[in-house]
Formats: structure tokens, sequence, C-alpha cells
């Protein structure tokens, strides 16, 4: 089907991908796993005419292949669902679907709307989303984008289809949706390639795979040949971890309270929401995508308000208390989106890392930035995340996912936290770095800092905390002490439409 | 969000320009019979009529995130040039055309180096405004022209009992109505002022659209200021000055986002134009003093911007997800 020839993609003279070669064969699915930074994202792009290679050759159905934008890759039959989707919330869903090939009313300019609702039914029917046509994107919940982004790509009837980690943002209901419509696509012939680091989803809907690791092939063959340590050991290029991070040893009785919240509401969000995170613990937060986590999160850091409900710190009152205040008195909140909440991408570094602790650094009336202060504190927090020793002047968007999140993660150990809140931190991060944050995290609680941690990954969740709240559809449904860890009855209580004791 | 006053303040600011209009009507009709006789009321809508197309050109700009502050300056390339054309000016058609073609070729310029060059819009249209008005007042060395009477006649002149200025503003309001909401150039122009790198990813030519979104501001400046002229019957120093705030004004006030994506022309870019100038025919039939016009004028301004910023942050939040359905 698809065949790479040495292929090689260079940026600034850096190598990034190549020489790479391998072949997919028709109407096979091929998966595509490695670290961040190892290459994957810059070959597909390659391949859907994103980028264009700088040495080496493509063939597409034995012919030369070589688009040079993503309209040719598309009329070639290679479609591109990309892990941030290209959705425009102020169209509607029809318009997205045919954003690029309106049909049109005969040899006139204009759209042929009728047609187009019949079109765009066609196309939704084929991945189960029964919405009108017309709805606009801006109503729908995410799982629900996903499905018009599958069916955006049926449109132009391609032989290859390219998912770049498709499920990140999905539930598991969600997820297994998509995997039988991806078996559907297989029954109609067409080739899949499958990008993800759920390497368990990988081996279980793949036939082949391909190991990438510093932009280079480090294994490849059928998937049955693989299993999940093999595919670890392979990316990293060292000897395999255990895949779930080892439990947290047992630890003394936690200690005092840190955090106390007591029945905060917000309607629409988050309903009579009360626990306490002790000094030293770690106290984890579960439940499905949209179950409310995140905004919780945000109005414990004071960044949405409570309608009804109270929060104390460390026994004081945080009524009215502004997220600077928050910060002063030891609060801290790593964001799950990192790239457009957590980091300004542009500035560097250094920059980044000085931003949330810098009122502490300014001297005298002119609040004069104590720089040499600030470089002498920066150096053992950088140490305690491991960050690379280099990075300090480079542009943060110039870094890999991980090394992004240990900056955000030192910019909030640099206020010296008493509570930090950790929503989904390990999201989207390679395998080293996932072991090295959660190894920090321990470590911060070891030290007597509270931590309250929102994750989608069970097994983080179980391995790490102390205690587990779960949430569904805003509302606490279980709350868990770490000898009633089980996966079974977390699910069973994160589930809408369940409910556990 | 579900709180009633919160759903009031969204519905008004949904329905600012209606509001403000009726308001202002209503408030100049009480201090003047006047104000609101037919005759006037006809005045106002002549007297809008440039505003409305200058600002109908500016919502293409606008639905891109960009903005074009050299509409004003283009109209007086324009004007100086159809001035400068022949001794005594030049004939109506020939200036028509003329206008219209300094406007495509300045919208060009303006194109070419926001979407080629990705210069920032702000910074562009700015340098293009203040080269614009010193290339025509090189021209016309400062000095005011005056045309011939035919401008005068085809400003004032009717069909089917209809003022062609009011004819020509309606042509255009209609002309872009169908193009931004009937035609994939327009549904793709909202795309790429919604998000311009997933557009791209998308396989949507953002290049051009944004150069065409520029070459029709400039067209549209280029034919306000035709209008414009058609009505002055002369070209002054300060031809099209401040027409760029009018015509941001104006879109504004319809509903245009300054953010892009946002905006419509019919009823928006209309209602906001008349609405401006109906503030200043209010100004004008009460006497009050001129030197508050601008006052006034900017106050209506700074009112439109000021709904934008709130629209902005109230849709943000309703569009924030909802988790639980409230009994």
């Amino acid at each position: 089907m698809i065949e790479f020839q040495g292929i090689e993609k260079r940026f600034a003279g850096v190598r990034a991908v190549g020489p790479v070669s391998f072949d997919l064969p028709p109407g096979a699915t091929l998966g595509l796993v490695g670290e961040n930074g190892a290459g994957k994202s810059t070959l597909m792009n390659l391949l859907g005419g994103n980028l264009q290679p700088d040495a080496g050759s493509m063939r597409l159905a034995e012919r030369p292949y070589a688009p040079h934008g993503p309209a040719e890759a598309m009329r070639c039959g290679i479609a591109f669902i990309h892990q941030e989707l290209n959705l425009f919330g102020n169209l509607t869903i029809a318009e997205n679907l045919f954003l690029t090939r309106f049909p049109r009313w005969w040899r006139s300019p204009f759209i042929y709307r009728t047609g187009l609702r019949a079109e765009a039914g066609k196309l939704l029917a084929q991945v189960g989303l029964e919405l009108d046509p017309h709805t606009p994107m801006d109503r729908l919940a995410v799982g629900e984008c996903q499905l018009v982004e599958i069916a955006k790509a049926l449109a132009g009837d391609p032989r290859l289809i390219i998912f770049d980690e498709p499920t990140s943002s999905l539930s598991t209901r969600e997820a297994e949706r998509l995997f039988a419509l991806m078996a559907g696509f297989r029954r109609q012939g067409r080739s899949l390639i499958y990008i993800s680091h759920a390497l368990g989803d990988v081996l279980r809907l793949c036939d082949d795979l391909v190991i990438l690791r510093d932009g280079l092939v480090a294994g490849r063959g059928p998937a049955r040949d693989f299993t999940i340590p093999r595919l670890i050991s392979l990316m990293a290029g060292r000897v395999p971890e255990a895949t779930a991070p080892a439990p947290t040893p047992p630890r003394e009785p936690a200690g005092a309270v840190a955090l106390a919240v007591r029945g905060v509401s917000r309607p629409g969000v988050v309903r009579d929401i009360s626990f306490e995170l002790r000094r030293g613990e770690i106290l984890g937060i579960a439940g499905m995508m949209g179950a409310g986590r995140s905004e919780l999160a945000r109005i414990l850091f004071g960044l949405d308000a409570p309608a009804a409900g109270e929060l104390r710190l460390h026994g004081r009152p945080l009524q009215g208390a502004t997220v600077r205040e928050r910060v002063r008195r030891g609060m801290a909140f790593v964001t799950e989106d990192r790239r457009g909440e957590g980091l300004c991408l542009e500035a560097s570094v250094a920059d980044n890392l000085a931003l949330a602790a810098l009122p502490a650094f300014a001297r005298g009336r002119a609040r004069r930035i104590d720089r040499p202060g600030l470089q002498a504190a920066l150096t053992p927090v950088k140490a305690a995340v491991r960050l690379t020793a280099d990075a300090d002047g480079r542009a943060v968007k110039t870094l890999s996912g991980g090394n992004q999140q240990k900056v955000v993660l030192a910019k909030w150990l640099l206020t010296k936290p008493g509570v930090i809140i950790l929503d989904e931190p390990t999201r989207g991060i390679d395998v080293g770095a996932k072991c090295e944050i959660h190894e920090l995290i321990r470590a911060l609680a070891a030290a007597g800092t509270a931590v309250l941690l929102i994750s989608s990954e069970l097994e983080e969740l179980t391995a790490l905390c102390d205690r587990l709240l779960v949430l569904n559809r805003g509302e606490i449904t279980a709350t868990l002490a770490r000898a009633e860890f089980d996966q079974a009855r977390i699910l069973a209580a994160a589930l809408p439409g369940e409910r556990s004791a | 969000m579900n709180r009633p006053g919160a759903r009031l303040l969204r519905g008004a600011l949904n329905q600012a320009s209606l509001i403000l209009f009726a308001l202002v009507f209503a408030g100049f009709g009480s201090l003047s019979a006047k104000f609101l006789s037919p005759a006037n009321l006809l005045n106002i809508l002549l007297q809008s009529a440039p505003t409305v197309i200058v600002a109908v050109g500016m919502t293409f700009v606008l639905l891109t995130g960009g903005v074009d502050l050299s509409v004003g300056a283009v109209m007086f390339v324009g004007a100086a040039l159809a001035g400068k054309a022949a001794p005594g000016g030049a004939g109506p058609a020939a200036a028509v055309g003329l206008m219209l073609a300094a406007g495509a070729l300045l919208g060009l310029g303006n194109g070419f180096l926001v979407a080629r060059l990705k210069v920032i819009p702000f910074v562009v249209t700015l340098a293009v405004m203040s080269i614009g008005r010193g290339f025509g007042l090189w021209l016309t060395e400062t000095r005011a022209l005056n045309l011939s009477n035919e401008f005068l006649q085809v400003g004032a002149a009717r069909v089917l009992g209809v003022p062609v200025p009011v004819l020509l503003a309606g042509a255009v309001l209609v002309a872009a109505t169908v193009v931004l909401g009937a035609t994939p150039f327009g549904r793709q122009l909202y795309a790429v002022g919604q998000n311009a790198a997933a557009a791209r990813r998308a396989g949507v030519n953002t290049r051009r659209i944004l150069l065409i979104a520029y070459v029709l501001s400039g067209v549209c400046a280029g034919l306000g200021g035709f209008l414009s002229l058609a009505q002055l019957g002369a070209v002054s120093s300060k031809f099209g000055e401040n027409y760029e705030f009018k015509a941001i004004a104006a879109a504004v006030l319809g509903g245009a986002s300054l953010q892009g994506g946002r905006g419509r022309i019919f009823p928006g870019a209309l209602l906001g134009a008349t609405l401006i100038q109906a503030v200043e025919n209010g100004l004008v039939i009460l006497n009050a003093d001129p030197y508050l016009y601008p006052l006034v004028t900017s106050a209506v301004i700074f009112l439109a911007v000021l709904v934008d910023a709130t629209r902005t942050s109230l849709l943000a939040e309703s569009h924030r997800r909802q988790i639980r359905v409230e009994p």
C-alpha cells in the first residue's frame, strides 16, 4: 500500500526522522509506537503532506508519491485524523465535513445545501452519529467531535487512514466505539495506521508494528510477536521496568488537614463535594471524561467560584481568595492543558520557571527581580524534576512533552506549595518522563506536601494514591481507601447510570 | 450562567445593536420632532450608504481575525486620483473605475503583506493608511478639488424611486450576505477566522482566503469612497478621514467579533452604520457644539468594543462543558 524508502526529515539541521524504510501491505493495520519525540508525528506529517522529506521517497500503491500539501494527500486517498481536532465551532457539522469540497449548484459557485445535508447525513450514519448535519459544531461533546473528524476523513473515501492518538481524550466507552468503527474500516479493505501510547490497544488492534526510537526504526514485525514489556524496552532502548508504576510503599498515617472541602457546589458542574486532603497524602480523583474532575480543580484553585460550600486551607477559610492569594498561601495547580494554560510556549524555559514564584524574588520598593537568588533557588528544583540541563535559554515550545511538563512542575515547586493539584500530569508524555514524574509525586508527598491527583489512568491512580475519590456527573460516588482499590469497583462508580454504595 | 440575570444580559448583548438603535432613535426623536421625519430618516440612510459599504468590506477582514485600518486612506487615494485624472476631474464612470482599481490594488498590497509575509494586520494596514494618506496629500497638494456636477447628479439620482446610493449599498449587502453564507469561500473564511492553523491543516488555502478578504475590503472602500464623492462633489484633504473607525464600529456594533470567526453582514453592518450616522445627524439637528461630535461618536464606538468584549467572555463561559443537568 505505502512504502517508505530511506525517508529523512531535518529541522534546522537537526535530524528528526530517518533514514526510515518500511512498508504497509494493503488492507493491513499498522501500529506505530515510540516515545514522544521519536518521530512518529513527523513521519505521519510527511505521509499526510504537511511536511516534505529532505531525502528518500514514498510509494503509494506501487506509484511514486510526493504530496505537496494536505489537500493533495487527501486526493491520493490518505486521510489523517490528528490528535488535536481540526473542527470549527462556528460552522455546522455538515460544513465542517465538506469544508474543502462543498457540493454546488450545477456549475455555479453556490453551495447546494440540500445535497450537502444528504451527503453529510450519509457520512454521519457511517460513524453512527445521529445528529442533524446542520447542528452547529460548538454544541457537540468531545467524543462526538472525534466521530465527526472520522466522518470527515471518510468523505474522501480514503484508502489509508492515519489515527494519531485518537483515544487520548475519549472515555473507555467512546474508545470502544472507535475500535468497532476501525474494525468496520478494515472489513471495507482500507489500510489503517494507528499511533498510540496505549500499548495494550495497539497490540490488540494492529497486524503489524513499527517501533520508532530517535527517528529510526527500532523494531518491526507482526503484532503477535510483541509483548508490552518488549515494546517498552524497544521504545526506550533500556531494560523494561514494570508497566504499571510500582505501588507507593505503605506509609505512616497522613498529617494534619491541609485542604478541607465542605459541600461545594456549582450549578451545572459539581454538587455537594466534601473531602479532606491531609499533609503528606496523595488523594486521587477518578472519573470518566467529563465527570467534572478538572472543573472541580478549577473551583478549588479559585479559577471558578462555587455557588455554595466552604473551602479551608490549613484551617483558614479560602472564601473570596483570588488565585494570587491562593498561590501566596501555598496552593499550586498543574493544569491538564499544558500547552494552552500551563506554559508560555514562546518564552524561554528560565522565564517559564520563574513565573509563579516571581513575587517572592522581587526586592525593594522598585520590586526588582533578584536574579542570582532566583537562579540559586532554581538549581535544586531543576534537579528534583530532572530537567534537561541545557534547557534554560530555549523556548519551551522546542521541548518534548515530557520536558514541558517538568517545566510546569518545577515552576510550581519553586513556590514551595503545601497543597498541589495535579490534573492529568502524565498525559501524552513518554514512558521515561512518566516514571520520573511518578517518583516526584511520591517524593513531594513524603516531604509533607498534600497532593490531589486527577488522572484518567487507573493504574496510575491505584499505584500512587493513598485514597481515591470517584467522581460521576459532578458528584462523589465512592471514596476508597488503598485496601479497597479495585478497578471493577472504581469503574462501576465512575460509569454514568450506575451507582456504588 | 443559568441565572436569569446572566441570561438577560446575554440576550441584551446579542441584541445590543437593536437596543442601541431604538435608544438613539427614541432619544433624538423625543428631543426633536424633525429627527423622525421621513425626509430626515431617508437622509440618514443616504448619508450612511458609504459607511455601510465600507463596513461590509471591513466585516470580511474582521471575520478573518484581522483589521483593516487603511480604508479611509484608500477612499482618499481613489478620490484624489479621480480628481487629478483629468483637468477638472474625471467623469463619474472613469472615477468609479479608478477608485475600485485603487482599492483593489491597495487591498492586494495589504493582503500580500498579511497572507504571504505574515506581518500583523494592524501594523500592515496602519502603514498603508499612513502611506495612502501621504500619497493623496502629495497628489492633491493638500488643496481641495472640486469635481464636475455630474457627480452630484449621480449622488442624487434615483432608479425606480430609490436613490442610487441606497440601491448600491443594498446591492453590496445582498452580495456580501450571499458570498459569506452560500459560497465555499464564505464558509472557509469563517473557518480561517476561528482557527487559521486548523483551517490550513484541513486543506483550506488560508493565504488565498486572507488575500481575497483584504482585496474585498479595499474594493468596498473604493466604492464607498465613490459614493461619498458623489454626495460631496469635492475632495478635501480630510476626505475619508476616520472611516476606519466608523467601519470597525459599525461592524462590531452589528455583532462582528474582533477575535474573528463571528459576525454577520445583515442586519449587523447595516444597523451599525446607520446607528453611527444617526448619532451624527441627530447632533446636527440639535445644533450641538461641533466639538462634541467626536466625543459622542467615540463614546458609541467605545460602547461597541465593550459590548464585543463582554459578549466574547460570556460566550466563552456559556461554551464551557455542562456536566450535570440541574433539576
